[in-house]
């Protein structure tokens, strides 16, 4: 099942091209950039694994690029994603996140439903492998 | 028709429109002396503007290597050729962001086993796009040590030269005896550097046009007779040990100014603007370089009750 989470996810996945560009816009805004991969995509789970530090005083996509290449080769069957981190007074926050990276076959994401109280019933959602 | 190949080019009009102009205008009025560096400037320039038009046109072409050295003495103006540089190669399309990247060896060199590779790769990430300008270049190798983790450095450095040749442009400077025993101490390097500029000694004229530039930018200027002490200082200075070229110049400037601000406040009648933009001979005659003695250039301690 496909995950959803972030910019862009609606889309086809973004090449390396178009990745390249997003970065290079979000380097324009003075943002700073960092890498994060999991291999648990459940939406309650927000922090992911860190590649790296997060890369302040960039340029250039291309730095980025090559991060990513290097994350690719050791986690390339994982979720990767970048997240731009805008460090403004007063946001001091991620303001945009997106994949970058999915395994060839993504994990389910399964409802399971609970009775409990009588016939009250609750919801929570499993990542299936 | 607008995307067709051309069939010929104008060189004096991309020459003009590139911009290169500018920045070759800009080194000549505000870099004194350094003729055959300007020279070697020029003729870089050159070679990209018609490297550029060939691959307009549609002939074969690779990438040129654009890497280089520049050696010379401490204090000749390598890092604000560099600086140059990078606008230069960054209005010619060849580096795409053109900022400069100034290290030295501690910036890519690690202190432990694991910390060289990381490092090296930050500064990199961070020059990507641009220039990375590393002085003192020689001391990343240390031959009578064969566990220093400069080695490591080289290594990734060179990779990344090799591969990375449209991402980024790296100028090694240094001391040319101890640049060239680098070199030939690492192939590697000799053969990715295409370009080697040798930048001279000022004459003493230069450096007294260099002392009147500074002291116009900091809103001073020389009395007659501070000029030629000033002139006399120069040809002193250059002949003790530690004499940095313009650096030596503007230390010394430094002093002076410090000197003069002590004289001017000594006093106790007003000053006027005049007094203040000043300069008198008893400013600059003050220095130890006249009576024989050295003017710390840095060489010397920092408690030193002396250092005026």
């Amino acid at each position: 099942m496909r995950i959803t989470q972030g910019c862009f996810s609606f889309l086809p996945d973004l090449t390396d091209d178009e990745i390249g560009a997003q970065v290079e816009y979000c380097l324009g805004r003075g943002w700073a950039i960092g890498l994060e991969y999991t291999d648990e995509p459940h939406p309650r789970n927000t922090y992911w694994e860190m590649w790296g530090n997060p890369m302040f005083d960039l340029r250039d996509a291309k730095g980025v690029m090559m991060e990513l290449d290097d994350c690719r080769k050791a986690h390339g069957d994982k979720y990767i994603r970048i997240n731009a981190f805008d460090s403004t007074r007063g946001f001091e926050t991620v303001t945009m996140s997106f994949i970058v990276n999915r395994p060839a076959v993504e994990p389910e994401i399964i409802m399971r439903r609970t009775e409990v109280n009588g016939r009250s019933i609750r919801y929570t959602h499993e990542v299936a492998r | 028709m607008d995307d067709a190949t051309p069939t010929s080019i104008d060189l004096r009009a991309e020459y003009a429109e590139s911009g290169v102009r500018e920045v070759l205008d800009e080194l000549d009025r505000e870099l004194i002396g350094l003729a055959p560096v300007k020279q070697r400037i020029r003729e870089t320039a050159a070679l990209l503007l018609v490297d550029r038009a060939r691959a307009r046109l549609g002939l074969s072409r690779e990438t040129p290597t654009l890497h280089m050295s520049f050696t010379g003495n401490p204090g000749t103006g390598k890092t604000t050729v560099a600086q140059k540089m990078a606008g230069l190669l960054h209005r010619l399309g060849y580096v795409r962001k053109g900022h400069l990247v100034s290290v030295t060896r501690d910036d890519l060199v690690g202190q432990y086993i694991g910390h060289t590779a990381p490092k090296t790769k930050e500064v990199l990430k961070k020059a990507m796009g641009g220039v990375l300008f590393i002085d003192e270049a020689y001391y990343l190798y240390k031959p009578d040590n064969e566990r220093d983790y400069g080695q490591e450095a080289i290594e990734i450095l060179l990779q990344v030269m090799e591969n990375n040749r449209d991402d980024l442009v790296v100028i090694m400077a240094g001391y040319a005896d101890r640049m060239d025993r680098f070199f030939s101490a690492n192939p590697g390097f000799r053969s990715r550097i295409a370009h080697h500029i040798d930048f001279p000694d000022y004459t003493d004229g230069e450096l007294g046009r260099i002392a009147g530039s500074m002291l116009d930018a900091q809103g001073y200027r020389l009395d007659d007779e501070a000029g030629a002490a000033m002139a006399e200082y120069i040809a002193l200075r250059r002949e003790q040990p530690h004499f940095a070229n313009a650096r030596s110049i503007r230390n010394a400037l430094d002093r002076a100014r410090l000197r003069q601000a002590n004289r001017l406040f000594s006093r106790d009648r007003p000053v006027t603007a005049a007094e203040l933009c000043t300069m008198t001979q008893a400013d600059i005659r003050a220095s130890r370089v006249f009576s024989g003695g050295l003017d710390p250039d840095g060489s010397r301690r920092k408690d030193d009750p002396h250092e005026l």
